[in-house]
């Protein structure tokens, strides 16, 4: 095998899977919908690919420094025993190198583009890697707070960016995937349940049981619709892009009832697909709606 | 029955095609009209959507007879609002009482009534939309293309009965055949109403 073989053969198998592409990818998404939120002449090239170039390097960043800091952890639960961090294919201080790189990189890039976003951004990774995940994410289950604050950075950057301020639609949209995110982990940790408590982590199912963790989807998937509702319909987005909104949002608490008053394993695991899609769904028709 | 990767496809497509018509396809009509299509159109994406997610068991659940009369019926009232304005009103009662009635009768009522309120009410709404468009057409009410949107409404009529007497336990054909068939009718359905839609 030729070095660069090599080379992409490693960087397949044991880098690409540390920074969860989808994930980033979703997160990407958010940054570049809050960015053209703003409508005003800003389809800039070089700023936009500055802005997903230096969120994805440090949404990336983020993410590897989680897997260092979870390597343990991640070993236990069957879920992530297959990560390269705790099945042992890269070292603890390779990781720790790489996702500093790529932290620093990503937030100096930010910080060159403009000061703001770059604060925005930076705020982001700190919230991630070490309120979340350092501090509070093996103390209490409502360390997930801290992980929606740090997951909706990247629309308030994005938007900051656009702006040149943050505005109360900025916080909106922001809100909205704070809301969001506790739709989407809770019905994980209650489909990986027993991992989260052989690594001892808290989870709401295990704090406060199954029921009151359904209840609380179905709240913050109410409260996440509201803000994204909200958010858009300041925007001005079109009022097709606002119908086909609301039908996603129809189905979003469609199932979040579901679970609350039919629960079963199957509905939960739609819940948390369909959580997904809806919010890609709403960032793609911001971006459609401004092109 | 597994969901194939084909089926998959096909549904993915049938959802983008419907998310085209409730963004583009219904701009500048009425109201009511807009509404009952939005509705129709919604349930046919968020329907698409959670088969792609769940598999084919997702139509183990006792919603889909609802659903699949909420698409009919939307869409005959979304028709009978722009072309038989002065029918409005007593179409409308019947639809929401028939609608109402196949709910109530599809959890609690003697499986026999259920099955005739349905095929009423399924019967009704499938025959406005497969027929008004067509004779719109045929009169020159019309461009002839809207006759596009009748052959929608004859496949999701067809559709729509597979599916409910199937959930009744009366089926038509073998819920196999039915859930191989399903994705691409749906598509078709979708196109024929798209296509048909772009000559009002």
């Amino acid at each position: 095998m030729s070095n660069l073989q090599s080379a992409i053969h490693n960087l397949k198998s044991k880098y690409w899977p540390l920074i969860k592409a989808l994930q980033t990818g979703l997160l990407l998404t958010t940054g570049v919908a809050g960015y053209m939120s703003a409508r005003c002449p800003i389809f800039n090239l070089g700023t936009l690919l500055g802005l997903a170039g230096s969120l994805f390097l440090a949404i990336s960043g983020s993410t590897v420094l989680n897997m260092w800091w979870d390597r343990d952890i991640d070993a236990i639960m069957g879920r992530t025993q297959k990560r390269p961090t705790s099945a042992g294919e890269i070292s603890p201080n390779e990781t720790l190198r790489l996702g500093l790189i790529l932290s620093v990189l990503g937030v100096g890039w930010a910080a060159t583009i403009d000061a703001l976003y770059g604060l925005i951004v930076f705020f982001g990774l700190f919230f991630d890697v070490v309120v979340y995940s350092m501090w509070l994410k093996r103390r209490t289950c409502w360390s997930i707070v801290w992980g929606g604050v740090s997951g909706a950075m990247p629309i308030l950057a994005g938007r900051a960016l656009g702006l040149g301020s943050i505005d109360w639609i900025g916080v909106a949209l922001a809100a909205s995937v704070i809301f969001w995110i506790p739709t989407h982990t809770l019905t994980f940790s209650m489909k990986f349940a027993e991992d989260y408590k052989a690594a001892c982590v808290p989870t709401f199912p295990s704090t406060y049981g199954l029921p009151s963790t359904r209840a609380t989807i179905a709240v913050s998937s109410i409260l996440a619709a509201l803000a994204m509702g909200a958010a858009v319909f300041s925007i001005g987005m079109a009022w097709g892009f606002l119908r086909l909104l609301a039908v996603l949002t129809a189905g979003l608490l469609m199932l979040a009832f579901a679970i609350t008053f039919r629960p079963s394993e199957r509905v939960n695991f739609g819940l948390f697909k369909y959580a997904s899609l809806f919010m890609l769904g709403a960032m793609l028709m911001i971006v459609l709606d401004v092109l | 029955m597994y969901m194939k990767l084909i089926h998959r496809i096909l549904l993915l497509l049938t959802a983008l095609l419907a998310s085209y018509q409730v963004v583009q396809g219904i701009d500048g009509l009425e109201t009511m009209a807009i509404a009952c299509y939005t509705i129709a159109f919604g349930v046919l994406i968020v329907a698409a959507l959670l088969m792609i997610i769940l598999g084919f068991e997702v139509l183990d659940s006792p919603l889909v007879v609802v659903a699949s009369t909420l698409i009919p019926v939307s869409l005959a009232l979304g028709l009978v609002s722009e072309y038989l304005d002065g029918l409005l009103i007593p179409y409308g009662i019947f639809i929401v009482i028939g609608t109402l009635t196949i709910i109530i009768t599809r959890f609690a009522g003697p499986k026999k009534l259920a099955v005739i309120v349905l095929a009423v009410v399924h019967g009704a709404a499938g025959l406005t939309i497969f027929a008004l468009p067509i004779i719109l057409a045929l009169r020159g009410v019309t461009a002839g293309g809207f006759a596009w949107v009748g052959i929608g409404g004859g496949l999701i009529g067809i559709g729509g009965l597979l599916l409910s007497f199937l959930k009744t336990g009366k089926p038509i054909l073998s819920r196999e055949t039915i859930l191989t068939v399903l994705p691409g009718l749906l598509l078709l359905t979708t196109a024929a109403f798209v296509a048909g839609f772009m000559f009002v």
